[in-house]
């Protein structure tokens, strides 16, 4: 059992009482009795500690803090505990609180909520100002070539697409296999399990293959880039680099961006490829189709075109990814906490944009007769 | 009040030697940092650990607060062994030290009085909240932070503020064993003179016994009471200042008769008025 420290108030011949303590007084033995002792409401003229068989920091605040209280004197005080309650007893000129304020409630929730919106308009001017940032890094490097960091585009290729085909591939291939599986049962119902050929190829090149890329791209590559960069900004690594004299835009967020913009359409042609496969393998165990006539009907029955949807979407899916991810990354100031928050955000704004502008490719494609 | 959790506090420590280090053992792949290393850190003294840099200082530190399981050897701090306790639970002992890291390591997204107020919530969950803050304002003040910086996230705070403020963490739980790794390095000389002073004065007051790993000569004169060298993979002195000067290791050597170990010596030999250790120097160079 841990021994804790003990207290009465014992009378004394000159009116006020006095507060003995004794057994431990340390930071493992007063949380129990702190309590009582602030509510202590006798007239105390002395502090005995002559019993405690030990004391801390926490003993000698607990008996300062007592001694200001109760307007008491400390007395039959050790010389270690003495110097102890000295030492203490010099932080406590202005007592001043260690939190800050709180808000009450009805002006916190507006101070908050106008605090977010606000933060929501500065933040897409935010994005709008780091674009342009980027078309103007851009523009230089069109002037200079040599300021091309090629080496670092190479490398960003390698981890946003050849990394990546394993994972794409397979969940291409599987959504194939759905698509071609759940299409089949519906179109039965009327004996046209043929048109199965026209879905899986169709949808497949125009929308699921990129879309699907582009949302996984977000997730592993957009994080990727904002945690690495968050990071790279909370060392000091950005810091530096301005400081050498290279522009953290051409040596970081160009080569990925360009890396993103390159990879995600190869990326998203590969993924509609598998998925024709996933859905040709299907075909050809459960429906009776053989594969490659699968394969040669894919051909009859998807317009050229299709594909062109696909590979127009990709770059502009890639740069809404990698700018997202490397402008969150490039915002973190202060701490870790940020760094996760600037990630989530970097893949959910990525997502929430490549959802939205497929939408709006979807009306632009038919409008202009890509139906 | 949860009564199990009061009892697993450990008694207090009253042996001689607050750290028994035997035998150390420790490798990274096939590169052996420390191979066979003892080391005895008495009670109520400020020992420095030197060395050059790769040499396992920090290791060395790591391995004695149970971040490192070390190949071979064992380690005792405060009576109980670090080597043989498998389980993070078994350390208890773990409120009887604190530690200062190099980079202060303060924990970013709690203001300087909260990263205080961790172990104490941690440890003491029956301290009640007005008591709590009361404990981490005196200590941060205590650590020579003024009272406005309880408040500041460590983002907001200088170099040196954060190790001040590393240094009132390391302090919250009154602790026996206070480990710092490179206290005063990266802080400008005057600020490296008053940390100094301020952990004087608290191992002075509180009766600390302080593991300090350093690179900084003026520190170890003015405040090791004993130096132990790490080199060759093992400790190879353990001594005063003067004791280690009548040494002859070309390293110990080098080290405090280099030119930066004698511009110390000489500050210190003016401060203190004493000339022990020059004069043992001297002696030493005209063998």
């Amino acid at each position: 059992m841990r021994a804790l420290a003990e207290f009465s108030i014992e009378p004394s011949d000159s009116g006020g009482g006095t507060l003995v303590f004794s057994g431990p007084m340390v930071v493992s033995s007063l949380g129990v009795i702190d309590t009582k002792l602030r509510a202590i409401s006798e007239p105390v003229s002395e502090i005995d500690v002559s019993a405690v068989e030990r004391m801390d920091t926490v003993g000698a605040w607990t008996v300062w803090r007592l001694s200001q209280q109760l307007d008491a004197k400390i007395v039959n005080c050790r010389e270690e505990a003495e110097r102890l309650i000295e030492a203490i007893s010099k932080t406590d000129d202005n007592r001043e609180s260690v939190r800050a304020p709180r808000l009450p409630l009805l002006t916190r929730v507006p101070d908050e909520v106008g605090t977010i919106v606000i933060g929501l308009a500065k933040g897409w001017l935010q994005v709008v100002g780091f674009l342009g940032q980027v078309v103007i890094a851009a523009g230089m490097m069109l002037r200079h070539p040599r300021r091309f960091r090629g080496k670092a585009l190479v490398h960003q290729m390698e981890l946003v697409g050849v990394n990546a085909l394993g994972i794409v591939g397979l969940m291409s291939f599987l959504v194939g296999i759905v698509i071609a599986q759940q299409g089949a049962v519906q179109l039965q119902q009327f004996g046209a399990e043929i048109y199965t050929v026209n879905l899986v190829g169709r949808l497949t090149l125009r929308e699921l293959g990129i879309l699907m890329t582009a949302i996984m791209v977000a997730g592993r590559s957009g994080s990727a880039f904002a945690a690495q960069l968050g990071t790279m900004k909370l060392t000091e690594e950005v810091d530096a680099m301005r400081t050498i004299g290279v522009s953290p835009t051409e040596a970081l967020v160009i080569p990925r961006i360009a890396a993103t913009m390159v990879m995600l359409p190869l990326l998203g042609i590969y993924s509609s490829f598998l998925g024709i496969i996933g859905g040709a393998v299907l075909a050809s165990l459960a429906l009776g189709i053989p594969f490659f006539t699968f394969l040669s009907r894919i051909q009859e029955v998807v317009p050229l075109h299709d594909v062109f949807v696909g590979l127009v979407k990709g770059p502009v899916f890639g740069l809404i990814v990698a700018v997202a991810g490397c402008y969150q990354g490039m915002q973190v100031k202060t701490n870790a906490e940020e760094v996760g928050g600037r990630t989530t955000s970097a893949v959910v704004m990525a997502i929430f944009m490549v959802i939205v502008l497929d939408a709006v490719f979807a009306i632009f494609f038919t409008k202009i007769g890509w139906g | 009040m949860n009564q199990a959790h009061l009892e697993d506090i450990p008694p207090e420590f009253d042996g001689d030697y607050p750290i028994r280090v035997r035998g150390l053992v420790n490798r990274f792949e096939d590169h052996v940092v420390h191979d066979g290393v003892d080391l005895d850190v008495r009670r109520g003294e400020i020992i420095g650990v030197v060395g050059g840099s790769g040499t396992g200082k920090s290791v060395l530190m790591r391995s004695i607060i149970g971040l490192q399981l070390p190949a071979e050897g064992s380690i005792e701090v405060l009576g109980r062994s670090i080597t043989d306790a498998r389980d993070d639970e078994d350390i208890d002992i773990r409120s009887q030290w604190g530690v200062l890291f190099q980079g202060g390591a303060l924990f970013s997204t709690l203001t300087v009085a909260e990263n205080v107020e961790v172990p104490l919530r941690e440890f003491y969950p029956e301290i009640t909240d007005d008591l709590r803050h009361e404990i981490a304002r005196y200590k941060v003040l205590l650590s020579g932070l003024p009272a406005n910086a309880t408040n500041k996230y460590p983002s907001e705070l200088s170099g040196g503020m954060k190790k001040r403020a590393g240094l009132a963490r390391a302090l919250a739980l009154d602790p026996e064993l206070l480990f710092l790794d490179e206290p005063t390095a990266g802080l400008d000389p005057i600020g490296a003179a008053a940390f100094d002073d301020l952990i004087r004065s608290l191992q002075e007051t509180l009766g600390l016994t302080v593991f300090l790993i350093t690179h900084d000569l003026d520190t170890l004169y003015a405040i090791c009471d004993r130096v132990a060298v790490l080199a060759d993979k093992k400790v190879i002195a353990v001594g005063t200042i003067p004791e280690l000067l009548a040494l002859d290791h070309p390293w110990i050597q080098e080290y405090f008769n280099g030119p930066r170990g004698r511009a110390a010596q000489d500050a210190q030999g003016r401060d203190a008025n004493h000339v022990v250790p020059a004069r043992a120097a001297e002696g030493l160079e005209q063998d």
